[in-house]
């Protein structure tokens, strides 16, 4: 009733290659995106800010790097934790180093130095091909946070190798370090987040989007059709890595605001990232945004329903929410192993004949 | 079809009842106590007995004395399994709830919360942990880490090695290791180490071990080649157990193995059975569950069923650490009640209870403490409050820790200044202007 495009004629080729080609979904995009710039900042408190909304958008855009690279190109890549955690650094160098410039360069640059890198450590995918991937990518990983870890450079020489960052502005707001008003980390984070999905969603359905599909679904045959595997796999790897430096920079500046080399490990990144795609959505941009909220946002919702809601000891509620949680990801992986977002596909399908399905 | 569509929605009205409990924060007329804790997790055999302890003195205050000063207490636990992402989340939640202190007996977590501290005027007390340059009170307003830091108790540490070898001077030429958890807590001494081997003239040989620290063949294979002399852990959790059993298993001389004092409790050293006797670590208060104080909460907290953990638990190394830890802040509490004249104290007084912590052996006896810590004086400009270091050494037949030396300073003039540059360096970072103490 509610969700059906009948009458909605395009005239034009622009209407026609629209980002959004139905009418209820550009309003529903622009209504959430209402929601989160001009409400959610009325609405939420720090606690909301701090632990609920600002890590599910770095995560969400680090899951958006990981699916252009594993999603959409197939490469499967374990080294996110890493590539995170050069984008941080750089970004910790830059702000203590040149303390003039921009923090939203600063942001920009990290993912771009992330990118380099990140093209450095996709050399090998042109050889090497799936698990043998992973494992490369996993190397990567290891040494980069290795290199983090031994030199003394890129932490400033302090003792403890913990990084933190100072006080920086956007048009005379303070938005980094714990002197800078939730709200204020909150908007900036979210302003990134936008500009970039938006820019991976034209990214993904134009031409270097499609290249990387057919190198994803098969190589040999992509190459036949003119599709150079080389310039295509680096440039996954440099966009994905851009991305997933930028929300590295991110996690340092705008969320957590002091880290060191552990914060971006395996299993506290890298593996997380690369639920949150599956659990999500393989090559799908909404569901790095659905996977995201799942992985960082259902554990402390079930902790708070134990321990505030139940009255619970926060012991017994940990060791509940692991069993729920991991119950809930076997599930989701039964009963849709495409993801959460081809779970919404399904729904919005249902939607178009509701209420009269025939 | 219906299970999935059942499961799902159970699922979707958890989440949600979830998320409406993330919002309600209630505000009671208690002085509200935050305890991040580890149950869980490679680091929980540590985190259980350190979290008993400091429940169950508070536990205590409510039920012989009525809170304090006549207000109830409530302690919180918050699960961070040791991971900093957690712990800030923890902070989060619990500062919107009136919190008064944090301890959140973690490196990784004190750093986070040191910016914060400072900002939302509540005290963070990493005791004997965190940011070492924290001392420094005029840089960190907020933060204390009293009563002794990493790089006084490392230098300590050289202090005792050289009373062993017979001298300073007979340091030289000595090869010393130290094995330290690759975070930000084991690498806080090693600039001290660095330093005092450039004055000694002993041999440093940094060896890291990744967290969690359960794979440490490696490590162990060069300790084999290097043969040193004296080792020196700063370890936590697994890692701990790990390198007391690899460290029989090569048959390396335990006296000669000293933990800092994260890695010097009950739980460290049972795996490795007989092995460990012998196995030393250093200490900032005493051992052992025969004082008064324990013996009250023997009668009024475990008698009465409220108790924590396991009545056998107390008087455990990390219990006593984490029962001190929650004396220093109720005193905190109990001093800003009474300077400020009012029942409940906010975080701001809490800082200043904190910082003008000034307890004596005569105080501790009050308490039911006998030789139990060193005196403790904390200042406007040292938030380290010049505690000592005493050395215990475990006895795996009877099974329990015993002091092998006397109550001894760390080399503070060595310490202070370093403490110092770097207090001004992250001053200087962050554009702190030093608060004037004099």
């Amino acid at each position: 009733m509610f969700y059906r495009e009948t009458g909605q004629f395009k005239t034009s080729y622009a209407a026609d290659q629209a980002l959004l080609p139905i009418a209820q979904d550009r309003y529903a995009l622009l209504a959430t995106l209402v929601i989160a710039f001009l409400v959610v900042p009325l609405v939420a408190n720090e606690y909301w800010f701090q632990a609920v909304l600002i890590p599910f958008l770095v995560f969400a855009l680090a899951a958006i790097g990981l699916n252009i690279l594993t999603g959409y190109c197939g490469q499967l890549s374990l080294g996110t934790g890493g590539f995170m955690a050069v984008g941080a650094y750089s970004a910790y160098k830059m702000t203590t180093n040149l303390p003039d410039l921009n923090i939203v360069f600063v942001v920009l640059i990290s993912g771009v130095i992330t990118a380099a890198v990140g093209i450095l450590f996709g050399l090998p995918s042109l050889r090497i091909k799936g698990f043998y991937l992973a494992v490369a990518t996993l190397a990567a990983q290891f040494f980069l946070l290795w290199v983090l870890n031994k030199f003394g450079w890129f932490v400033n020489y302090s003792p403890s190798g913990s990084i933190a960052i100072p006080p920086r502005q956007v048009f005379d707001v303070t938005v980094t370090s714990a002197h800078a008003a939730p709200v204020a980390r909150y908007l900036i984070t979210l302003s990134f987040v936008t500009v970039l999905a938006l820019a991976a969603k034209n990214l993904v359905r134009g031409s270097i989007g499609r290249s990387w599909m057919a190198i994803r679904d098969m190589d040999v045959a992509a190459e036949i059709i003119g599709i150079k595997p080389l310039q295509t796999k680096l440039l996954a790897f440099a966009v994905s890595s851009f991305y997933v430096g930028v929300a590295g920079a991110m996690f340092l500046c705008f969320w957590l605001g002091t880290a060191e080399t552990e914060a971006f490990d395996l299993l506290n990144v890298s593996f997380p990232v690369l639920f949150m795609i599956i659990i999500g959505g393989l090559g799908s941009i909404l569901g790095s945004f659905l996977g995201s909220a799942f992985i960082t946002l259902v554990p402390i919702f079930l902790t708070n329903a134990f321990v505030g809601g139940l009255g619970m000891q926060a012991v017994t509620a940990k060791h509940l929410e692991i069993i729920i949680f991991g119950s809930m990801i076997i599930f989701f992986l039964i009963v849709e192993p495409h993801g959460l977002a081809r779970l919404w596909q399904i729904m919005k399908e249902k939607l178009r004949l509701w209420p009269f399905p025939y | 079809m219906y299970l999935k569509k059942f499961v799902i929605g159970a699922m979707s009205a958890a989440v949600a009842a979830g998320a409406i409990a993330t919002t309600t924060a209630m505000a009671a007329e208690t002085l509200f106590i935050p305890s991040m804790v580890y149950r869980t997790g490679p680091y929980a055999p540590n985190g259980v007995p350190f979290a008993n302890g400091y429940k169950d003195y508070f536990t205590l205050l409510n039920l012989r004395d009525g809170g304090i000063g006549g207000v109830m207490l409530e302690v919180e636990e918050c699960e961070t399994g040791y991971n900093t992402k957690v712990g800030v989340e923890c902070y989060e939640k619990l500062k919107g709830k009136g919190a008064l202190a944090f301890s959140p007996l973690s490196t990784g977590i004190t750093y986070q919360l040191i910016p914060k501290a400072s900002v939302d005027k509540i005290p963070v007390f990493s005791m004997g942990y965190g940011r070492t340059s924290a001392a420094d009170g005029r840089v960190f307003e907020y933060i204390f880490n009293f009563p002794t830091t990493y790089w006084s108790q490392a230098s300590a540490v050289i202090k005792y090695i050289g009373s062993k070898e017979g001298g300073m001077e007979n340091l030289k030429g000595k090869k010393i290791a130290h094995i330290y958890h690759n975070s930000a807590y084991g690498k806080e001494a090693n600039p001290t180490l660095e330093v005092l081997a450039e004055k000694f003239g002993y041999d440093l040989t940094l060896l890291a071990v990744d967290h969690p620290g359960q794979e440490q063949k490696s490590t162990w294979l060069q300790i084999r080649r290097l043969k040193p002399d004296w080792i020196y852990m700063s370890g936590w959790g697994v890692m701990n157990q790990v390198a007391v059993k690899e460290a029989a298993s090569i048959g390396y001389p335990m006296d000669r193995f000293v933990g800092n004092w994260w890695s010097g409790t009950e739980t460290d050293v049972t795996p490795a059975g007989a092995g460990a006797h012998g196995y030393t670590s250093t200490t900032f208060h005493a051992p052992g569950g025969n004082q008064a104080l324990h013996d009250e909460i023997r009668k009024v907290v475990y008698a009465k069923g409220e108790g924590a953990g396991k009545e056998s638990g107390v008087g455990e190394v990390l219990y006593n650490r984490g029962m001190l830890n929650a004396i220093f802040i109720s005193e905190a509490i109990r001093r800003a009640q009474e300077h400020f004249k009012t029942k409940n104290v906010t975080g701001e007084h809490v800082r200043w209870g904190l910082e003008n912590t000034d307890m004596k052996q005569e105080d501790w006896k009050k308490l039911g403490l006998v030789d139990f810590i060193g005196d403790i004086k904390v200042s406007c400009a040292d938030h380290e409050g010049g505690g000592q270091v005493r050395v215990q050494q475990w006895d795996a037949e009877a099974k329990s820790w015993n002091f092998v030396s006397e109550w001894f300073t760390p080399m503070r003039d060595i310490i202070r200044p370093m403490i110092e540059a770097d207090a001004a360096a992250y001053a200087k970072e962050n554009n702190i202007t030093p608060r004037d103490c004099t």
